[in-house]
């Protein structure tokens, strides 16, 4: 198998790894009565390790793809309006961030966390047109920066067994 | 050696902003939560809107218990209770009772929905 074929069947499985992961999330009871709509994040291990082990744009393309098929198999066209705003706000912090060098997998986690929360908090206020909303952003802070410090050792262990894992695939 | 040590002083550094990341994020956190709140005011009156139309007012040092119809040809009812201050559904017939299991209301803003009643009571 050739280098490129690799890394595209690599990347494949990614995506559908994060849209699994996307699904169980589902499934999990809500964690709050009061506060619907908080996540635990899973799919960002992946996207996390796809961003350190490859890079921006191989991470945007497994970030879209998870996207599409979460919108095709279980949402609405206003449901992935929301996912898309909090991942592309996420992912291009996250691309900067590792870039600058500032933080580990994690802290870049907790951004990525908490600004993913952050875009579909803006969206809802624009679709709503509540600004009251942002209130909430308080609650999902807290939980997106204890949900990135999860995802974040996760991820930081996915990367650093990486390389053994792509390179052993030519066997 | 000194790759090395650069190395985990590199991490070291990381792993300081990190930490200084989630300080910073938590207290903000916690300083929006207070902030909110400590900002919001006692409401007066309990205003009930029925299909986006006032359908009764009541003060909040009322002490009532009132059958709501709903914006339906009264079919469905809500039971509004108001007293020590507060306001809250203590019966729907709603099929999801999200309304009957929220907390009594008592803050300006503040509001209990039907969705399915099309019932909206705030406070003024």
């Amino acid at each position: 198998m050739n280098g490129r074929t690799k890394k595209i069947v690599f990347l494949a499985l990614m995506a559908s790894l994060a849209l699994t992961l996307s699904y169980l999330e589902s499934l999990l009871p809500p964690i709050s009565a009061s506060f619907p709509g908080i996540k635990m994040g899973l799919p960002n291990i992946v996207i996390i390790l796809t961003l350190y082990c490859f890079g921006v744009k191989e991470a945007a393309a497994v970030s879209f793809v998870r996207l599409a098929g979460a919108v095709l198999l279980f949402g609405n066209v206003v449901t992935f309006a929301y996912s898309f705003a909090g991942a592309a706000l996420s992912l291009s912090l996250m691309a900067i961030l590792r870039r600058l060098d500032v933080f580990s997998a994690v802290g870049v986690s907790v951004v990525g966390g908490v600004s993913h929360n952050a875009g579909q908090i803006f969206v809802a206020i624009l679709l709503l047109d509540t600004p009251q909303i942002g209130y909430y952003m308080c609650v999902l802070a807290t939980s997106g920066t204890v949900a990135g410090i999860l995802v974040g050792f996760a991820g930081s262990i996915a990367i650093k067994y990486f390389k053994r894992i792509y390179s052993g695939v030519d066997r | 050696m000194k790759e090395e040590q650069r190395k985990v002083a590199e991490v070291r550094r990381r792993r300081r902003n990190d930490i200084i990341l989630v300080a910073v994020i938590l207290l903000l956190a916690a300083a929006g939560i207070a902030i909110f709140l400590l900002a919001r005011e006692s409401g007066e009156r309990v205003v009930v809107m029925l299909d986006g139309e006032v359908f009764a007012e009541y003060s909040l040092s009322d002490s009532v218990t009132a059958e709501i119809p709903s914006g339906i040809e009264g079919k469905n009812r809500n039971r509004l209770v108001i007293a020590d201050g507060k306001a809250w559904v203590s019966e729907a017939d709603c099929p999801d009772l999200i309304c009957a299991r929220h907390k009594p209301i008592s803050h300006e803003g503040e509001t209990i929905v039907c969705i399915p009643n099309r019932l909206v009571i705030s406070i003024e």
